[in-house]
């Protein structure tokens, strides 16, 4: 891997979104403050009537359909333990449904061989192990495996892409750090980054904003709301139900392991079904500025 | 508008770069050349180069060509199998206490090495006492106890890690009781023959012999070196390792099996030296990073040097006494506390 050295690294924290004057630019989309903003030859991804059932017997998701159209923010919402993450792996080509199909462009995900799956789909997990040695940009380089050849060994334009992804993410700051000695939202935004570097059409997002300061859940939000005006179709696991009506051209509820409610987030995310399917009462409240209406759990 | 660092301080030369790779390799193998030249030198008889490299009939090319060389050779052989593969085992298992002796390998290539040589001794036949049965089922013993590693390790499809160590313990103790049972089976003479070969020693191999175990051992480390960047991607978990494009279980298999016949071929020949594959990676991780593409080659260097000097130490420290002790016994007594040290680092 070349390195991203100190000098660039301490000059870069000062670009860095979240780091002294330069929070203000987070209105500033991902393209404005630098980031490659080339159109995007989108993927669909089709869920039919997937079923996933674990060892044990116990059914994780049960006949869903669920389509993911590039141009698109596509919602996951649901109580814990309802199958969302299990869905997204599944949609993600990484499990294999135990009943029904995934198809990627028209083919069954199960055709496609792992690279060039990972060409097509970005995955982002909940966490990485806790005690990864490897540098911040030594993960986001191993974002690019999917366009290297058979030794692993990154050129130039790996490595510009990543240098890229650290500064989108605001990681730049800490880009030679081990990831041991990161803490949870340091972490995310080098996974974060090591999505964009991957470059590929169809991310998939488990909880992107989790251990994310708001800031930086503003940041996440908008990387994958820039990734889809620009052609890419993202999925994204969120528990934030505001902010899941905020960013999403569609949600879908998922719960026990059934879609529940599917469409446009003014029409899925109301208080009656909310107040179902996670027993906490909600309330639409308008927003005295922009007169958006949002929801709120009480 | 990536930035090249051409001022680059320490976190950077962690990194992996061909030219590091190089630039370490040939390092290790400078050290590893002057253990070699020191290991050739001392020995319980005094020789001189000078004698040995001009007069090929003295006494002196004797001992140095027919005797020290051939063992170094075979130990530098061993060495090298044994960290690269102890290197491998800990990044495919995302366990820094994995290497070929806890996940079992060793244990079940020793049990299939005695299980031949009872089997010869019972027999009486000399060809059935030969090496070439004593490797193939100590090979065989590798490969079983790799397997046994591997199923008891997987659940629902996904390795665990921790349950493969597990089930190498276990296995270990199954092999070391059984192989107590076989030494009662034979002659006493042969039970302390078996002792000495199960403690670990470097004895005097024919050169076709090594050039045969330094050809598999070769080949089963330019498979871990060509699988070394999936490795590093499986760091980051099953999962997000196959979302980057790795063949996770295949991959998996590859390197268990590449391992396992660098360890069968190191212990088949040099019977159980302990710790080698935990103690060099460990060192060469900490010197290097975590970056498989380096560790694997540096490893197998590393390793090599390691054990001629661990058999230097053993050749030497008994002297005196006109006797030697097995390469083993210092690699043990070596690795027993650098282990204890690791598990005390790791649940702190």
């Amino acid at each position: 891997m070349r390195r991203i050295g100190r000098r660039e690294a301490q000059a870069a924290e000062h670009d860095a979104p979240g780091s002294g004057d330069a929070a203000g630019r987070f209105d500033a989309s991902p393209a404005e403050r630098g980031g490659r903003a080339k159109p995007i030859r989108g993927v669909r991804i089709e869920a039919r009537a997937v079923g996933v059932f674990f060892p044990g017997g116990r059914e994780a998701v049960r006949g869903v359909d669920l389509d993911l159209r590039p141009g698109e923010v596509l919602g996951v919402v649901g109580p814990n333990g309802a199958g969302k993450s299990t869905l997204a792996k599944a949609m993600a080509g990484l499990l294999p449904p135990s009943s029904g199909e995934v198809r990627i462009d028209g083919a069954p995900a199960g055709s496609l061989g792992r690279r060039e799956l990972a060409r097509r789909i970005a995955w982002l997990a909940q966490d990485v192990p806790p005690d990864l040695t490897f540098t911040a940009a030594e993960v986001v380089l191993m974002g690019r495996s999917p366009h290297l050849g058979v030794l692993g060994l990154d050129g130039p334009g790996d490595r510009e892409a990543a240098w890229e992804a650290l500064r989108a993410t605001g990681a730049a700051g800490f880009a030679d750090r081990s990831m041991v000695a990161l803490s949870g939202g340091e972490r995310r935004r080098v996974l974060l980054a090591r999505i964009l570097a991957q470059e590929a059409p169809t991310w998939i997002l488990d909880e992107p904003t989790t251990h994310l300061d708001l800031a930086h859940q503003q940041l996440a939000l908008r990387l994958a709301r820039d990734h889809a005006e620009r052609g890419g179709a993202t999925l994204c696991v969120l528990h934030d139900i505001t902010q899941a009506r905020a960013c999403c051209d569609r949600v879908a509820v998922i719960a026990g392991g059934e879609l529940r409610a599917l469409g446009a987030p003014g029409e899925v995310l109301r208080p009656p079904l909310l107040r179902e399917i996670f027993g906490v009462r909600f309330v639409e409240v308008t927003h005295p500025e922009t007169g958006a209406i949002h929801v709120v759990a009480l | 508008m990536i930035r090249t660092a051409s001022t680059e301080t320490t976190p950077h030369a962690r990194r992996f770069s061909p030219a590091r790779l190089v630039a370490i390799v040939a390092a290790l193998s400078i050290v590893a050349a002057l253990v070699f030249a020191v290991a050739a030198a001392f020995g319980t008889e005094k020789i001189s180069f000078r004698t040995a490299l001009l007069d090929p009939g003295s006494l002196d090319a004797r001992i140095l060509f027919g005797l020290r060389v051939p063992r170094l050779v075979l130990g530098a052989i061993a060495g090298a199998a044994l960290s690269a593969a102890g290197a491998a085992y800990q990044g495919l298992l995302r366990n820094p206490l994995a290497d070929p002796f806890v996940l079992g390998v060793t244990g079940g290539a020793a049990l299939g090495g005695t299980l031949a040589l009872v089997a010869g001794s019972l027999v009486g036949g000399a060809a059935l006492q030969g090496g070439a049965l004593v490797t193939a089922a100590a090979f065989a013993g590798a490969v079983v106890a790799t397997l046994l590693a591997f199923a008891a390790g997987t659940v629902g499809g996904r390795l665990d890690p921790t349950r493969a160590l597990l089930a190498g313990v276990v296995f270990n103790s199954f092999a070391a009781a059984t192989i107590t049972i076989l030494k009662v089976a034979v002659s006493p003479e042969k039970a302390q023959e078996l002792l000495f070969w199960l403690t670990g020693s470097l004895g005097y191999e024919s050169a076709s012999t090594l050039a045969l175990a330094g050809l598999a051992v070769l080949v089963a480390m330019a498979v871990l070196a060509r699988q070394a960047h999936a490795l590093n991607l499986m760091v980051l978990g099953d999962d997000a390792a196959a979302a980057l494009g790795v063949e996770v279980q295949r991959i998996r298999l590859v390197v268990f099996f590449a391992a396992s016949l660098a360890v069968a071929v190191a212990v088949s020949l040099t019977g159980m030296v302990a710790f080698v594959g935990l103690i060099v990676p460990h060192l060469m991780r900490l010197a290097f990073g975590p970056d498989q593409r380096l560790l694997v080659p540096a490893s197998a260097v590393g390793g090599a040097a390691f054990l001629v000097a661990a058999d230097l130490g053993a050749r030497l420290l008994f002297v005196p006494l006109g006797t030697e002790l097995p390469a083993g016994a210092i690699t043990a007594i070596a690795g027993g506390p650098f282990f204890l040290l690791l598990m005390r680092r790791r649940s702190a």
